[in-house]
């Protein structure tokens, strides 16, 4: 595998071909705040909390440092006011929907304002970890996602879960940020603690109304 | 509402299942080719039944949530049944203000079913669309993808009464 020389907040480094900015910035020691990104999965650049300031030909750029392959020269930078902006913005954003778990404690490291927009609470911020994690961890298919745009949320298939969740390690709950998971299967399996109250719209959908479903998407 | 399901799609006279593995074998049973899959199952049917898709899952292996996930995302495709006729009748402003509203009635009257509605033979769905582009023609209803220019009851009628 080629070796790449990259310098990552000023200090100069060697990165393997293939691996993400994220990794690599990881494997140097500095974090780089994540929401959607897991080992386990592969990269899914949906939160955009991990942006990173790139200089490539004398332009900057910011790019999602999870997503973003290493290069021969890239010249990043993680912590740049202007990153420290747009994290603070994203945050403010995030809090919106929901206030809970992860969000909470980045919004709180960031000095994020929970006030700044108006709040509409589904407590799901659509980073799709558990829906990824069932799909391609366990190759299950007990969690999707359904719509688009504001639509789109997560749902749940009883049908196929009755098969596979009592099976399984259930681990999508607790990688969910915002620890709303619990309360979707809350709905359905008893068994599931519910923290929160359930603002979040999911539509359970199992054998009889799945043709029923754009009924209820515009 | 049209409580039409799959049985009576069934016996409008197709193999339904045969087809839809015909279709599965035209692209190789690809799963690259699933939104031209599915665009061809929707063509057959006028929509996509769930009978459908739970085929397709068994017949591409791709996982029910994400066929849905695809589904649920383009304006195309429709989850619930559709008729074989598409009526569509223009709101946009100009068809508005040239008396949109009442042809949607006349509509409405003879086929007895409301905009996003499908009657229980399948043979008509009605909806209203935005701007087709042809205001000077307005209020204009399309059928199929053939345009009218402000049809009378009796006109529509006898159009109606060709459309299978
Ligand atoms: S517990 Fe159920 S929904 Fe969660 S990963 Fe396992 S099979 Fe999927
Ligand atoms: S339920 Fe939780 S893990 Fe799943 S997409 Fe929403 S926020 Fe992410
Ligand atoms: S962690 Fe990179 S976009 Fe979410
Ligand atoms: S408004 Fe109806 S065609 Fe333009």
């Amino acid at each position: 595998m080629k070796t790449l020389h990259m310098i990552i907040d000023g200090k100069e480094i060697q990165a393997e071909e293939g691996a993400t900015l994220l990794q690599v910035a990881r494997k140097e020691g500095i974090s780089i705040p994540t929401l959607c990104e897991h080992h386990e999965l592969s990269p899914y650049g949906a939160c955009r909390l991990c942006s990173v300031e790139i200089v490539k030909g004398g332009r900057t750029k910011v790019v999602a440092s999870c997503v973003y392959p290493a290069e021969e020269g890239l010249v990043v930078n993680t912590a740049t006011p202007r990153i420290q902006k747009i994290r603070v913005i994203i945050l403010e954003l995030l809090l919106a929907s929901s206030p809970k778990g992860e969000v909470e404690k980045l919004a709180a490291e960031y000095g994020a304002d929970s006030g700044k927009f108006a709040k509409e609470l589904t407590f799901c911020i659509l980073c799709g970890l558990c829906v990824r994690y069932c799909q391609e961890v366990k190759g299950e298919g007990a969690l999707g996602f359904i719509g688009r745009g504001v639509e789109r949320q997560v749902v749940y298939y009883p049908h196929l879960a009755k098969e596979s969740c009592l099976k399984c390690d259930q681990k999508c709950v607790s990688l969910c940020p915002t620890c709303i998971l619990p309360n979707i299967f809350g709905l359905a399996i008893p068994a599931f603690d519910k923290t929160y109250p359930t603002v979040y719209p999911v539509r359970l959908l199992d054998e009889n109304n799945l043709f029923n479903l754009s009924n209820t998407i515009k | 509402m049209a409580t039409a399901n799959f049985a009576s799609v069934k016996n409008g006279g197709m193999d339904t299942f045969g087809k839809i593995t015909e279709i599965c074998l035209k692209y190789g049973g690809e799963e690259s080719y699933l939104i031209q899959i599915l665009l061809e199952i929707q063509n057959e049917f006028n929509w996509l039944p769930k009978e459908a898709m739970l085929r397709l899952q068994d017949e591409l292996h791709v996982p029910l949530p994400r066929l849905y996930e695809i589904a649920t995302f383009y304006k195309v495709f429709s989850l619930i049944p559709r008729g074989r006729n598409l009526i569509k009748v223009c709101t946009g402003t100009a068809c508005h203000v040239r008396k949109a509203p009442v042809l949607i009635n006349r509509v409405i009257q003879l086929l007895r079913i409301k905009p996003g509605e499908t009657t229980d033979d399948l043979r008509f769905s009605l909806e209203t669309v935005g701007c087709l582009g042809c205001c000077a023609l307005g209020p204009v209803l399309l059928i199929n993808s053939e345009y009218h220019s402000n049809p009378t009851t009796s006109q529509l009628e006898k159009l109606f009464s060709e459309c299978l």
